[in-house]
């Protein structure tokens, strides 16, 4: 009966696939590998350089490892926990196969099992593909011999079960004391919050600082904090203990023992919850979330600054304020949205420029340059949350639009600069910002708030055209637009862009640099004028082309 | 008002709808029927300006759609048959939203909204969002999202799907109102009681095509069925014989 439940799930997943490679998928799929394959060397590089270091410190070189391993999983095992509770919302409570499989003769048991393999499998793939390049790292500096992936594999998989099982526990008993929508709203809120929470945390704590023994009173001191575990309660420490034991010795085969039983005991003890709650928390699930709103100060802030538009664009623009106000899973990822601003601008003031005597002009100058493609890759990131979507969110309502005398170009208008306006402003505030704590010079304060600009404009229209040209019409959390191919296809080409911006803009920035530090004046001549010429172009045509483009392929949709 | 002139629609080497040929004067209720999958919702979404079509052209009161889109469109109110609206709108926000659409606001729309929710007894539900709303409050929505421009013509999708007794009733009654006053209506639907009483003329679409059109009187004639019900009609010209044959194995 199991697989019967899993069935249609995996023969979809085995259709689109093929599908994908018959329709002329092969280059996405080579795409996604590629930029797969790049991340993994990434985090595979940055690991094995520290744990190579690390190898090489004497006597607490295995502590710190081991230290490092056990921060990592813990982290892992928060945000699996997080995002089980969350994902399993959806496929326990809100997945559409559940009239289905309810009304027909399904044992619990079966159901429930089908439902937690459904969980972990959405919510862990991710962290299951970044342990990889980690745990590899680990491997290759310890000589953990052929035999190693098989140990990571069965001391991590209990790490996946868990959380799936006490998130998928805290959802139903959440969804029996609130509405599944209300409970959806206010994990939305927690999930983000927390997260946002843990990151601003970890920036705060500076576990890099364990790294730096040089701050401690005396060695033994340093030893002691590194030695004692986390929580011994916690199964991040049990994997750890196990892996590092493995590498480095002693191997303890009761590390395994405890994570397996207790992962199995955790399923047993989750499915007799589910046998309890879950038929009251499904008829509870049922029940809509009654709410009356009133728009009207939506409407006496945006009526007056519209009031010049056609009425079409200005009922646009309300409506997707409106929507965008009142879906609790797009705005409250403005809550993470603050703390990536507030951690940027930390790390900007944490830079150590100004410890010297004398400013370090140049290197003022290089950062501030520098931090332009910073900005951008920031305002690239937040485009793909919330301009890249904007399209494929009128999906089912596309009926309603393209029967009536709306002009798509107004649509594309209304889309365009309800995401730029918002997106220029934090744009400016940062660039103003890191600027000022920079002590940037004038020049420099103009060239970035110029540039900020134009990358803006380029950056929003690339989202929108991008969004338009990777339409993900059947989504119904916007949450999950950004994380798809065209999302991913968006993040690469602004990336080319800024690269661009960046490289021609440097002869000027290089020139100015020069003559200033022979105290020259700033030397207007035919490369400066040149090169800000090529951005501006670059940036105009990196908006035109974009929209065009988008509004072209909007045209051919059908419904 | 409505004209098809060899109206076509083709995915790949499927053919959906085939050189349709069709004129609906002003002032007429046209019904449109067929089996599952012979075409109808095509025609319909192709005629709404959401599907364009392979071959062959639209006229809706004299406007080409797809050389003058906007203004064609102008003239019409389209009623889907599935209800996908905005959730987080209110209902008196999504109509004046539609209106936005048409380029119409102010005092008269308000008005408006307030007589068809009031109408469609959904003033009570005004201040409320969508998502709360079943699935015959949001057809009744859908409708009154089609007339708050004052349409010319309508085209609707299977509008009684949903709808409660009295609403069904008084969906009915406002069709008749709007083709008396010299609006155009040209609606597909399944149930065939409703076709034969309220349809001034019928279509019966298979397979991408016409096969038969006109009064019921004039179909039965052309057919040579003699006083058979339209349901009769209809099942001859569609291949009633698979109707019959599923009785058959179900009463086995």
């Amino acid at each position: 009966m199991l697989s019967l439940i899993l069935y249609p799930k995996w023969r979809t997943a085995l259709t689109r696939l093929r599908q994908e490679r018959g329709g002329g998928g092969g280059g996405k799929i080579l795409i996604v590998a590629g930029v797969g394959l790049i991340f993994w060397t990434f985090v595979f590089g940055v690991l094995y350089r520290v744990l190579r270091y690390f190898r090489g410190v004497e006597d607490i070189g295995p502590f710190l490892a081991g230290k490092l391993l056990g921060v990592l999983l813990l982290s892992f095992l928060s945000i699996l926990l997080l995002s089980n509770v969350i994902t399993a919302l959806s496929s326990f409570f809100l997945a559409k196969d559940l009239d289905l499989l309810v009304s027909a003769p399904v044992d619990w048991l079966d159901l429930y099992l089908a439902k937690l393999g459904e969980t972990l499998l959405h919510s862990s793939w991710m962290v299951a593909l970044m342990a990889v390049p980690i745990l590899s790292a680990y491997g290759v500096i310890y000589d953990g011999g052929w035999l190693f992936p098989l140990h990571a594999l069965v001391a991590v998989f209990p790490l996946l079960v868990l959380p799936a099982v006490v998130g998928s526990t805290i959802t139903l008993i959440l969804v029996n004391v609130f509405p599944a929508r209300r409970t959806r709203d206010l994990l939305s809120v927690i999930a983000v919050g927390a997260a946002g929470g843990v990151v601003l945390l970890f920036r705060i704590i500076r576990p890099e600082q364990l790294a730096r023994p040089e701050g401690f009173n005396n060695l033994l001191d340093f030893i002691t904090v590194l030695r004692t575990p986390t929580s011994p309660f916690l199964p991040s420490e049990w994997a750890t203990k196990s892996i590092m034991g493995g590498l480095v010795g002693p191997f303890d085969p009761f590390q395994l023992v405890l994570l397996w039983t207790t992962a199995a005991a955790f399923v047993v003890l989750g499915a007799a919850v589910h046998d309890r709650l879950y038929p009251k928390g499904f008829t509870k699930s049922q029940e809509g979330a009654e709410r009356f709103v009133h728009g009207w100060i939506w409407r006496m802030v945006l009526d007056p600054v519209l009031r010049r538009v056609t009425v079409a664009k200005r009922e646009f623009v309300i409506k997707d304020v409106k929507l965008f106000f009142r879906d609790t899973t797009q705005w409250s990822q403005l809550i993470l949205l603050g703390v990536l601003v507030v951690i940027y601008l930390f790390n900007i003031r944490a830079l150590p420029l100004f410890r010297g005597e004398q400013v370090p002009f140049v290197l003022v100058t290089v950062v501030s340059f520098l931090n332009l493609g910073l900005a951008g890759f920031v305002l690239a990131s937040i485009a793909a949350r919330f301009v890249f979507p904007a399209i494929s969110l009128e999906g089912r309502q596309m009926w309603l639009l393209r029967s009536s005398p709306l002009d798509l170009k107004a649509l594309l208008w209304s889309k365009y600069w309800t995401g730029t306006v918002p997106l220029l402003i934090l744009a400016l505030v940062i660039t103003i910002f890191t600027n000022v704590i920079l002590k940037a010079s004038p020049f420099m304060m103009g060239v970035s708030i110029g540039t900020i600009i134009l990358l803006t404009l380029a950056i929003s229209a690339m989202a929108l055209g991008f969004g338009a040209l990777y339409p993900q019409f059947e989504t119904e959390n916007a949450a999950q637009i950004p994380t798809s191919f065209g999302g991913l296809v968006f993040m690469m080409t602004t990336v080319a862009l800024l690269g661009v911006v960046i490289v021609i803009e440097a002869m000027p920035v290089y020139g100015y640099l020069r003559a200033a530090f022979r105290g020259l004046p700033i030397p207007v001549n035919a490369t400066m004028v040149g090169a800000f010429a090529a951005v501006v172009a670059v940036c105009v045509t990196a908006t035109v082309v974009p929209l065009r483009v988008g509004l072209k392929r909007m045209e051919e949709f059908e419904f | 008002m409505i004209r098809l002139e060899g109206l076509t629609k083709a995915y790949g080497s499927f053919v959906a709808v085939d050189r349709i040929d069709l004129h609906v004067p002003r002032g007429e209720l046209f019904g449109f029927l067929g089996p599952n999958g012979a075409g109808k919702t095509t025609t319909l979404r192709m005629i709404a300006g959401i599907l364009r079509p392979s071959a062959g052209r639209i006229w809706l009161g004299g406007d080409d759609l797809i050389a003058a889109p906007m203004a064609a469109k102008r003239r019409l109110g389209f009623i889907p048959d599935r209800p996908f609206v905005y959730e987080k709108l209110t209902g008196a926000e999504f109509l004046r939203f539609v209106a936005g659409l048409y380029g119409q606001d102010g005092a008269t729309i308000e008005r408006r909204i307030d007589e068809l929710l009031e109408l469609f007894e959904l003033s009570v539900w005004k201040d409320e969002l969508v998502e709360s709303y079943s699935h015959g409050m949001r057809q009744k929505l859908i409708i009154s999202s089609a007339l708050i421009h004052r349409p010319e013509c309508i085209v609707v999708d299977e509008p009684m799907v949903g709808l409660d007794p009295k609403a069904a009733r008084l969906l009915k009654e406002i069709f008749r109102h709007f083709v008396e006053h010299g609006g155009t209506i040209l609606m597909s639907t399944h149930t065939l009681e409703i076709a034969e009483a309220m349809c001034d003329r019928i279509a019966i679409i298979q397979n991408g095509k016409i096969v038969a059109s006109g009064t019921v009187d004039e179909m039965r004639e052309q057919s040579a069925v003699g006083d058979a019900s339209l349901e009769e009609l209809f099942l001859k010209l569609t291949g009633g014989e698979t109707a019959r044959e599923l009785a058959k194995v179900l009463g086995d």
